[in-house]
């Protein structure tokens, strides 16, 4: 399945992308193992996922926590906990 | 009126509050961010998502003007690049009386806080460079909303 992930903040800074459309494997279900498969593919991977539990994640833009199924999502953004106001 | 923007140029506050002085209302509340400037602070930069972060203020001013009795609701966050001493947000909230105005103002921000994408980075004058972590508080302020006042 091919999803569109955005990145933002130092998620985005240490992954070196801003955006990226990846082949989720069979077996990636939710938000937490994509997580953990993003932190197992490279360096990179490991050094934006290193501490998941600081990852925040929204789904076509509606906040989701680790369980959310990937199925049907448009695009995944994944970003630190927000700062703005 | 619901009016919602995101938007680099500088939030011209005194305009906005003219809106809400011709609209008759009988009381408006704001609430008014600024960049402080007390840690040596040289730029403070708010990144965006090109798209849910509108959309995310859209909601909040919804749901702020489906609980209460808003007559008017303006909510604007400025992203990119300011100096300190500028305004990074305004929220302004008018109804009949008082009491809505002020809880759909306070809701308004502390929401902001943990529901809409936005992300703080800050430059200091010794070359210093971070991203601002979350407070501590702010998820609770945010959640206390979710029930007990009305």
């Amino acid at each position: 399945m091919a999803l569109n992930i955005a990145y933002f903040s130092w998620v985005r800074e240490r992954m070196g992308v801003a955006d990226e459309t990846v082949d989720v494997p069979a077996g990636v279900g939710d938000v937490g193992a994509l997580i953990a498969w993003l932190a197992a593919r490279d360096a990179r991977g490991a050094l934006a996922f290193a501490e998941p539990q600081r990852i925040r994640a929204a789904i076509d833009g509606v906040m989701m926590g680790p369980d959310a199924p990937l199925s049907g999502a448009r695009e995944l953004a994944l970003f630190p906990p927000v700062t703005g106001g | 009126m619901i009016r919602v923007l995101v938007q680099s140029s500088a939030i011209e506050v005194a305009a906005e509050f003219d809106l809400h002085d011709a609209g008759g209302h009988g009381a408006s509340a704001s609430f008014i961010g600024r960049v402080r400037g007390d840690h040596g602070l040289a730029e403070l930069f708010l990144e965006h998502h090109p798209v849910m972060t509108e959309a995310g203020l859209g909601n909040l001013a919804h749901a702020a003007a489906d609980r209460w009795k808003l007559s008017a609701l303006t909510l604007i966050h400025r992203i990119g690049a300011m100096a300190p001493g500028e305004t990074i947000v305004l929220v302004l909230a008018s109804s009949a009386h008082r009491a809505e105005a002020l809880a759909a103002c306070e809701f308004l921000i502390d929401r902001l806080k943990t529901d809409v994408m936005l992300w703080k980075r800050e430059s200091f004058t010794d070359g210093r460079v971070a991203w601002v972590e979350e407070r501590e508080g702010d998820q609770s302020r945010a959640e206390r909303w979710e029930s007990d006042i009305p």
